[in-house]
């Protein structure tokens, strides 16, 4: 059975927050929209997005990791978000295991972002429904679109391609293989949530010098050393004696 | 309200997409736009463009948001009679009034002084027509931002190897094994640059980030070595002790390609002193640099014609010439210069472990000799000499606004040129590649005039208003050496300030400094807030009058497309169209988007109509110049020769018949032609079908080793791209400095410095890079105020270009000054707590943000994220102007008094550049019962007319059936 799903991968995100817009933008005017912004050009403008980028710093000076984090609805398997929902309005699809929310059954009561471990779920304070990511199941659907970009906005958004989208259960498919040589990773797996979207790690890149690489025969400063000189006018020994 | 149960049927509406060109920043990405109902549904990168190959950035996914932005100019307005400047207190009138007030007000400076007028742009992506606009008016008081932002990062470069970094060239990621990215956090080469960098990293690069700050790129760096600012030159010159000490350079590239072994007179006694030595050889007709240089030969140990086949020259030693001259190679000088340059000196210096230094030369030098790339590439080079292959030393670099904000940066750039010259990896596969229109001959040929002279009422200026000096006799001074300009750029104060000095202009005016103006034209440059150092004083000066009452700079038109800071100043404010709504050209005359494989340009064309009445800069522009009747917009008869921008784009010729023009694509009567060619009348629906870009793909032969490439050479002559096709060697000697020098010594012939600058000029004028502490630094009490204070560009906004942006602005509404905990703690700062910042200009009080990230010596923010009170249309006690703050009001555009002067500019000495990140400061903690509020805060700007309504909510929706909540 199909379980679509996100990779991101840590060793190339840059932070730069363009699958944060882009999921806004299309997902505002489609029909998981709209999403709101309070204080749009006020004080403390919030807003919601279904997809943030945090930022976290790691270790001491002069050793600081930097990472950048993004983190959206990870469709769980075992999606807490689902069994609690009073309504049935958090469901998970049967078909690609998309977990998405009805608004018409919703009544905002706010029940699912106390089950999520991930803090996935926000409520849209206008339209007072629960709103999440949804994997842009209208693009992926959608026979308009070329092939190539029936993918959510935020994949294909990415510049450094540190977004992966498939089938996980797929073991063929792009993001089963990056999890498996990559060392792919679930967030917090001791909440059995078994989360969908995966992570892959950073991954460091050495060169290692060897003492004799810096010693070596063609060394250009060879080059410099002046051919023999010619011969000295002033009187030597040549000339003075016979021995 | 449409529901999830069917969580795929799109909403009802007519859906149209067109291509265009993004402009949220200045990369200027191919984006797609859908339309529902004529409005804006969605902009994703346009998967066919070559620049961003489908991607797009946060910025460039929030168009949205900046379209529909409450603070769009969208009417023209005069500032009411008697009201101050920077009240905002506006009337609406006309276009036509607008105009007419224009055309009287120029026509008259053009027929009496035309200096008088003031052009000065925020961006030099447009600077092919505003730059033609100001020198067809014939003022020479015209530049962009580069002297603020980053011309040394230009010079530093273009001086050494023929072509810079951004679009003008860059590291070749994909063959790349080694990459060093150094004092770069974002800038406008931005999406392509983390496309490469991720293809590098997944091909097992490695990336090694040199900066004061780990954020951003250097977050996915395998290595961050952190540095104090301004100590990059210090680290430059120690790689290059340690690569020569190890015998760790491509000699062989060296030999051929730059001017390392070619001899130099080292009697200071003699004429030539510091000087080539040249050889007698038939003088051909006109050349950029005559090809008669001497090399020591090895083999017969004589001084022989450089580059003669079978020869051998010496790189080092010193050498005696038949006539008696004492002479030594270039490379030789280089030598001497590094030997004090230990990475023992450069550790005390830059706080970089020694080992680290010494470690990071090893991995360069040995990397880029051992892991030499082929390629089965055929190619000719300048001198005739056939080669099988191209070979590349995987070794490259980016370097940004860290190394060129600095009045040191440009001998910093200068070596880190050198550098890269010396791993040989200029214009090679893996190391750095040119991009079209560069390489270009060093220095590029476009000069200023000479003098006063090229200044006539009813004249187009005889020269350019920018140019690159080459001696001392280019510079634009008169026969006392003061400067022609209002900015004094081309002076004896900054020679090769090839891009201007926009920091200076208001000041200079205000203290008519070397004379007043009339009329300052401001387009998208927010000189009344974050574009300007000391912002208090240079708002204060905006306003500031004579004795009879009328103001210092009596005439001020600002164009910007939204309320921005320096928008309230105006007396006039024109209100400009966003991207979506305009044509718009990326000319091989300014800043193409070329590509390494060859040259690239790319318009915009209007995807939704102009807001209200606004009206695109460049419309301003062609009207206004053919109501002035300006030479290239008039017709022999005196009568309008373009009808619009995009007639003027398709029709207008650098010379009548030149067949060059702002577009190099589908040229010629049916489109097909290329570079060069007869207008096209159908050229702009031509570009529109092909995602509105013009792409070339050179033939693989011609795409390396440009600067001493036969083919290219000769193809770019053909095309008009050069005039010249000798081969352009890089310059690690710089003899162009040298004239300088020996000019401020008085040992050359013509322009000489004023007695105050010739130490200056000695001095910063070396042939050879050097390392010194900024300037600024110099002249400041380090035991005082010990911490370096510096900015960073975010990834998600651009400038001051976002706050209007109400999805961009939940991203960064306002801005912290990052510090690390020991640096904090020692003054009793808290994490999140308020703090002060005092430099010896000035002081802000602003949030502390503990960060490990930073190097303990220097503290950072966000540029830009700050604004002023009601700017930008946000409400009074929006996070910008509560709680964000500029590290501006720290900054003095002018140096505390020294030898040289009162007023000497807070500047490099060599290119002008501004030395933002020169500035030194303390810290301490804010008493507990101040106001939790930044400092300096200042009166609200109020609503100006033609400006939208704030919405407490929006629910953005488009389309005709809106449901959301707008």
């Amino acid at each position: 059975m199909t379980q679509l799903a996100l990779v991101i991968d840590l060793n190339v995100c840059v932070g730069c927050h363009a699958c944060v817009t882009s999921c806004k933008e299309w997902n505002t005017s489609g029909p998981a929209g709209f999403m709101t912004d309070e204080n749009p050009y006020g004080k403390d403008p919030t807003g919601t997005f279904f997809n943030r980028v945090q930022t976290y710093e790691i270790g001491e000076f002069p050793k600081t990791e930097t990472v950048h984090f993004p983190k959206s609805c990870l469709h769980c398997e075992d999606a807490p978000c689902v069994p609690v929902c009073p309504t049935g309005a958090s469901y998970k699809r049967e078909q690609d295991g998309i977990v998405l929310v009805d608004y018409d059954k919703c009544i905002g009561c706010r029940y699912c972002t106390w089950a999520c471990p991930y803090g996935a779920r926000e409520i849209d304070e206008q339209e007072k429904v629960m709103k999440k990511c949804t994997l842009c199941v209208d693009r992926i659907y959608d026979e308009s679109l070329p092939e190539s970009e029936r993918k959510p906005a935020c994949v294909l958004a990415c510049p450094t391609s540190a977004r992966l989208f498939g089938d996980v259960h797929d073991p063929d498919s792009e993001v089963s293989v990056q999890i498996r040589e990559e060392g792919g990773y679930q967030l917090m797996p001791e909440w059995g949530t078994n989360p969908s979207n995966h992570y892959l790690p950073r991954r460091k890149t050495r060169i290692h010098i060897h003492e004799d690489e810096l010693q070596r025969a063609d060394n250009p400063l060879n080059k410099e050393q002046r051919g023999p000189s010619a011969p000295v006018e002033s009187p030597t020994l040549d000339d003075s004696t016979s021995w | 309200m449409t529901v999830l149960h069917d969580p795929i049927q799109p909403p009802e509406g007519r859906i149209e997409t067109k291509n265009t060109t993004c402009y949220m920043c200045a990369c200027r990405c191919g984006i797609r736009v859908t339309l529902r109902d004529n409005e804006v549904r969605y902009i994703q990168g346009n998967p066919d463009h070559p620049l961003n190959q489908g991607v797009i950035c946060a910025k460039g996914a929030s168009g949205i948001m900046k379209q529909y932005s409450p603070a769009r100019l969208t009417k023209p307005l005069k500032r009411k009679e008697g009201a101050d400047r920077g009240a905002a207190d506006f009337e609406e009138i006309s276009w036509d009034e607008a105009f007419q007030i224009m055309e009287d007000r120029l026509s008259h400076l053009r027929s009496t002084d035309p200096k008088k007028f003031a052009l000065f742009t925020g961006r030099d992506q447009m600077q092919a027509l505003t730059g033609l606009f100001a020198k067809q008016f014939g003022t020479p008081n015209y530049a962009a931002h580069g002297g603020f932002c980053s011309v040394n990062m230009a010079a530093g470069m273009i001086y050494t190897i023929g072509g810079s970094f951004w679009e003008f060239g860059g590291p070749d990621l994909e063959r790349s094994k080694l990459f060093i990215m150094i004092g770069t956090a974002e800038d406008h080469h931005s999406n392509p640059m983390k496309i490469a960098l991720s293809k590098f990293k997944r091909n097992g690069g490695r990336f090694i980030s040199i900066n004061p700050v780990r954020t951003g790129y250097s977050a996915i760096a395998d290595e961050w070595v952190p540095i104090k600012p301004g100590t990059d030159g210090a680290l430059m010159l120690a790689l290059i002790h340690e690569l020569i000490k190890t015998g760790l350079y491509d000699r062989d590239f060296l030999v051929q390609y730059s001017n390392s072994a070619e001899l130099i007179s080292t009697d200071e006694a003699s004429d030539d002193f510091g000087l080539f030595v040249h050889t007698d050889i038939p003088q051909e007709a006109e050349c950029f640099e005559v090809q008669d240089r001497v090399w020591w030969d090895r083999t017969s140990d004589k001084p022989m014609h450089a580059r003669e086949e079978s020869l051998d020259p010496y790189l080092l030693g010193e050498f005696t010439m038949p006539d008696g001259r004492q002479v030594k190679p270039a490379f030789q000088l280089l030598k001497e210069r590094v030997e004090e340059y230990t990475p023992d000196w450069a550790a005390e210096v830059t706080g970089i472990p020694a080992d680290t230094i010494r470690t990071l030369a090893h991995e360069m030098g040995i990397t880029a000799r051992d892991e030499q790339i082929e390629l089965p590439i055929a190619w000719t080079d300048a001198w005739g000499k056939d080669h099988d292959t191209i070979t590349g030393n995987p070794v490259s670099f980016h370097a940004m606004r860290g190394l060129a904000a600095h009045s040191n940066g440009f001998q910093s750039i200068r070596a880190l040129s050198i550098l890269m010259s010396l791993l040989g990896t200029i214009d090679r596969p893996g190391g750095f590649r040119h991009k079209a229109p560069f390489p270009r001959p060093i220095p590029p040929c476009a000069k200023t005039p000479k003098g006063p002279e090229g200044v006539q009422p009813n004249t187009p200026l005889d020269g350019m208003p920018l140019g690159w000096p080459a001696e001392p006799n280019d510079l634009f001074v008169d026969d006392k050496g003061t400067p022609v300009r209002i900015d004094k750029a081309f002076s004896w104060e900054f020679p090769l300030s090839a891009h201007g000095l926009m920091h200076n202009v208001i000041t200079n005016a205000v203290n008519k400094d070397p004379y007043d103006i009339d009329t300052l034209l401001i387009f998208m440059a927010n000189m009344a807030w974050n574009s300007s150092m000391n912002t208090s004083e240079v708002r204060d000066m905006l306003n500031e009058k004579n004795e009879d009452g009328g103001f210092k700079i009596p005439f001020l038109i600002v164009c910007d497309a939204f309320q921005s800071e320096m928008s309230a100043y105006a007396d006039l404010l024109l209100p400009d169209t966003t991207y979506l709504e305009r044509h718009d050209v990326m000319s091989m005359l300014d800043r193409p988007i070329s590509e390494f494989d060859g040259p690239v340009d790319s318009v915009r064309i209007p995807v939704v109509p102009p807001t209200g009445d606004c009206k695109p800069f460049q419309e301003v522009i062609i009207e206004l110049g053919s109501r002035l009747k300006l030479p290239a917009f008039t017709k022999e008869d005196g009568s309008r020769k373009f009808r619009d921008y995009p007639d003027f784009i398709v029709n207008y010729e650098t010379a009548p018949g030149s067949g060059i023009g702002f577009l190099s694509g589908w040229r010629g009567k049916g489109g097909e032609k290329f570079m060069k060619g007869e207008p096209n009348p159908n050229q702009w629906e031509m570009y529109e079908k092909n995602n509105c870009v013009y792409q070339h793909h050179l033939p693989k032969s011609y795409q390396y080793m440009r600067n001493w490439n036969r083919g290219y050479l000769k193809w770019s002559q053909e095309h008009s791209l050069q005039r010249y096709a000798e081969p352009i060697n890089i310059h690690i000697y710089s003899e162009v400095l040298m004239k300088f020098r020996l000019a401020a010594q008085g040992k050359l012939e013509g322009k000489q410095p004023p007695e105050h600058l010739r130490m200056r000029v000695e001095t910063h004028f070396d042939p050879l890079p050097f390392y010194a502490e900024p300037l600024e630094v110099q002249l400041t009490d380090k035991q005082k105020y010990p911490l370096a204070a510096l900015t960073q560009r975010p990834m998600a906004m651009y400038h001051s270009w976002d706050s209007q942006n109400a999805w961009l602005r939940q991203i960064h509404a306002h801005n912290y000054m990052h510090i690390h905990p020991s640096t904090a703690q020692a003054q009793g700062i808290e994490d999140g707590g308020w703090m002060w910042a005092e430099s010896m200009h000035g002081k802000v009080r602003c949030l502390a943000r503990y960060s490990e990230a930073v190097e303990p010596g220097t503290i950072w923010t966000w540029n830009a994220v700050g604004k002023a009170k009601g700017a930008w249309n946000l409400d009074g006690d929006a996070n910008e102007s509560k709680k964000g703050f500029l590290l501006n009001h720290l900054i003095a555009e002018e140096l505390p008094t020294n030898e040289c002067g009162d007023h000497i500019s807070n500047s490099d000495p060599v290119t002008g550049q501004a030395g933002w990140y020169d500035v030194r400061v303390r810290v301490y903690k804010a008493e507990d019962d101040e106001p939790k509020e930044t400092y300096p805060q200042f009166d609200e700007m109020p609503h100006v007319p033609g400006t939208g309504g704030r919405p407490k909510k929006i629910g953005f929706f488009a389309g005709m059936f809106t449901k959301g909540a707008k």
